[in-house]
């Protein structure tokens, strides 16, 4: 039966359904109880966002384990448990972090099944927070994906909903590869939606369209795709249609839906809260022009923040985060553009 | 809905969870001639489209809601009424209408849970009162499968849809998938309808459950609605079977979906994303499989319930789309002393495909006035 859940909801409850599955499934990370060490009260946090509480009392210490302040050791542990047999979820607090622990990930995690002929896996998730949006300033407010989705052998979950994110983390956890499972900080409470109880897998490379028009496509990653959605609810105001795409993972990217959709709109919009060199905006946008070019009728347009670290300043910070009137403004000039006269 | 000879037309509820609906597009210009079933408008929720019929015939007074705006269910949308009826009688009917309080669900709405043989089986209920209606749902579908027929008829009554076992929120495990299972589903909802006689509407493999336990419990059942039965002849499409068991992907399931409705443009990317939730729940693959292996060979039924329709009482009818690319409608045939309804320009799902008109055929089977 469905009902209404959060997305912070929605993610206790993917782990534990799946703890409850496989005792394989182990979680660890900094404080993700709470406590640990000390003599006081035991989950006490449940990470710094409260995700995980109530998990360690329900499945033991060993199974939901708080680590020291090291994310090589994390990782490593993570990873190396994984090619052990065990299916572990790995919380890197804010992604920010992930510089100290980066060759785990990149050169260990990603490489094993490639380097070892197909004869180890790792199935290992690592659950991260991403974004901008609580005065957490430089350091712990980035949308670092497009370094993950650079990496062959890692696959990329950037979840916008409370359903998707159940069901695209219990196919992370199933899934005998890497994972990298991004949430957005700003969405944890602010999403609700209809999630069934029962336990479900949503595949990999499967976008979701959230509304069809035949004006312009605008694909929008993570909670970028609720600024889409006001911004094309504003547009059909004014009689522009938009077609509106969530890839819900970017590695693998589900290229078919995102070329389907440019056909029939013949235009593109993409929007992208990671820095604007080399995101997942200019990767989508080089893919429709080099596939889809006879299809469109205007140049591709990218919103992305600007080049710049993001602001501690809450104005500021609100200025740099994309929203739906630059989305909208994009959209406009995209329905508007005509080519010069020769 | 009427008053006087005022007709409102206004946001239906599609399902249990739909609180608004877009108005997309207007069929009908103020002050043209409108008959009963006429298609006015296209609307949408976020779950799926359909059009807005008109309830009964006269002309389209006023289109009070706008191409693009979005409405609360129940919200009024337009007004049709005779052209003797004077303009100052509409405004006020229309006033009127926006000083109402909005109606949440029809009385009794709500949904429940029965136990059947160690398993769970959720039904929903809509309205209160009467011989109550009992819908049955077809292979792979649940009880949203009648969210265009659901308020319509619960307006004469209460009506009870439930998900088959292996379906929607109901138990996955089904055993051998056989169909005693899901007839056993339907006599338990049957049951917890209040000891009433209902009138049983089934589709598609649903009509072959409700027909199994009609014979069970002959003296519970006031009447038997049958739309596009399994059971009746031998050939089905067994690769949309074998296709939607297998589907995980919306490139797997559109084409599939699409073979279900004779307009074909009725599937969006939307109605695929809404049947692959269902078909991604853990347990519904085997479930689906073993049902499927029990009921079909390929494309041979494995069934034959002609002699067991022959065999009951109670009034029946049959409906099927003309163009059922499933179970072909000429199967109706094999049911003798069924009274024969052949809808033109639909295909399986006949009863979401032409909801007004099924939705008249099952409430005077019943003897209730659809809304």
């Amino acid at each position: 039966m469905a009902r209404v859940i959060t997305m912070r909801k929605a993610i206790g409850e993917a782990l534990s359904q799946c703890m409850e599955a496989d005792d394989r499934v182990v979680l660890l990370g900094e404080d993700i109880a709470g406590g640990e060490g000390s003599p006081g009260e035991q989950d006490a946090w449940g990470g710094d966002m409260g995700i995980t509480k109530g998990l360690q009392p329900r499945f033991g210490k060993e199974r939901v384990m708080d680590t020291p302040i090291s994310e090589s050791a994390i990782m490593g542990a993570a990873v190396g448990a994984a090619t052990c047999g065990l299916r572990p979820v790995a919380e890197l607090m804010f992604v920010d972090f992930m510089g100290v622990c980066f060759d785990q990930i990149m050169n260990q995690a990603a490489k094993f099944r490639y380097m070892f002929g197909g004869k180890a896996t790792t199935p290992v998730v690592i659950r991260t927070q991403i974004g901008a949006g609580y005065n957490a300033a430089a350091q712990h407010s980035q949308c670092l994906y497009p370094l993950f989705a650079h990496i062959p052998g890692l696959k990329c979950v950037v979840p916008s909903s409370a359903y998707d994110t159940k069901g695209l983390l219990i196919q992370s956890i199933r899934d005998d590869d890497p994972v990298i499972f991004f949430e957005h900080k700003a969405m944890y409470d602010r999403v609700a939606d209809e999630v069934p109880e029962e336990p479900y897998a949503i595949p990999f490379g499967e976008a979701h369209v959230l509304r069809e028009g035949a004006d312009c496509t605008i694909v929008a990653i993570a909670r970028m795709v609720h600024m889409a959605t006001e911004a094309a609810r504003t547009l059909a105001d004014e009689g522009i249609e938009c077609t509106v795409v969530d890839p819900r993972t970017i590695s693998p990217l589900d290229e078919e839906t995102i070329l389907e959709c440019v056909a029939e709109t013949g235009r593109l919009v993409v929007v992208d809260e990671a820095y604007p060199r080399c995101n997942m905006a200019t990767d989508i946008a080089a893919l429709a022009a080099c596939e889809a070019f006879g299809a469109l009728k205007a140049p591709v347009a990218t919103v992305s923040p600007p080049h710049a670290p993001v602001p501690f300043a809450p104005e500021l910070e609100r200025a740099f985060i994309p929203d739906a009137a630059r989305i909208a403004s994009a959209v406009r000039r995209a329905v508007a553009w005509r080519p010069p006269a020769a | 809905m009427s008053e006087g000879a005022i007709l409102a037309v206004t946001v239906p509820r599609w399902g249990m969870t739909m609180e608004e609906g877009t108005l997309t597009a207007w069929h009908v210009e103020e002050g043209a001639p409108v008959a009963a079933g006429d298609a006015l408008a296209d609307l949408e929720s976020t779950k799926i489209a359909n059009v807005i019929e008109a309830a009964g015939p006269g002309l389209l007074r006023r289109r009070v809601a706008a191409e693009g705006s979005t409405l609360p269910v129940g919200a009024l949308l337009a007004v049709i009424a005779a052209e003797e009826v004077a303009d100052d009688a509409i405004d006020a009917f229309i006033a009127a209408f926006a000083t109402r309080p909005r109606p949440q669900t029809a009385a009794g709405t709500g949904l429940a849970t029965v136990e059947c043989d160690g398993r769970r089986v959720a039904y929903a209920v809509h309205g209160e009162g009467g011989e109550p209606l009992l819908l049955v749902h077809g292979f792979g579908g649940d009880m949203n499968a009648w969210m265009f027929n659901q308020e319509p008829l619960a307006a004469g009554g209460a009506v009870f849809s439930l998900d088959l076992p292996g379906h929607g929120a109901s138990s996955k495990e089904v055993g051998e998938g056989g169909l005693d299972l899901l007839a056993a589903a339907v006599a338990a909802v049957m049951e917890a309808a209040g000891g009433h006689r209902v009138h049983l509407v089934g589709h598609s493999l649903g009509g072959a459950a409700a027909l199994l336990a009609a014979r069970e419990r002959p003296d519970a059942v006031a009447s038997l609605t049958l739309i596009a039965p399994v059971g009746f002849g031998e050939e089905i499409d067994g690769s949309y079977i074998a296709g939607f068991v297998a589907a995980r992907r919306r490139r797997e399931m559109a084409p599939l979906a699409r073979r279900l409705f004779a307009d074909r443009t009725r599937v969006t990317r939307r109605t695929v994303e809404t049947m692959l939730r269902a078909r991604r729940i853990d347990g519904v693959e085997p479930a689906l499989a073993a049902i499927a292996a029990a009921c079909f060979d390929g494309d041979r039924q494995r069934l034959d319930l002609a002699s067991c329709a022959e065999t009951l009482t109670m009034p029946m009818q049959v409906v099927w789309g003309a163009e059922d690319a499933i179970l072909p409608c000429r199967h109706a045939q094999r049911l003798a002393g069924a009274a024969v309804h052949i809808v033109e320009g639909a295909g399986h799902m006949v009863a979401m495909e032409r909801a007004g008109e099924v939705n008249a055929l099952i409430a005077s089977f019943a003897a209730r006035d659809p809304a």
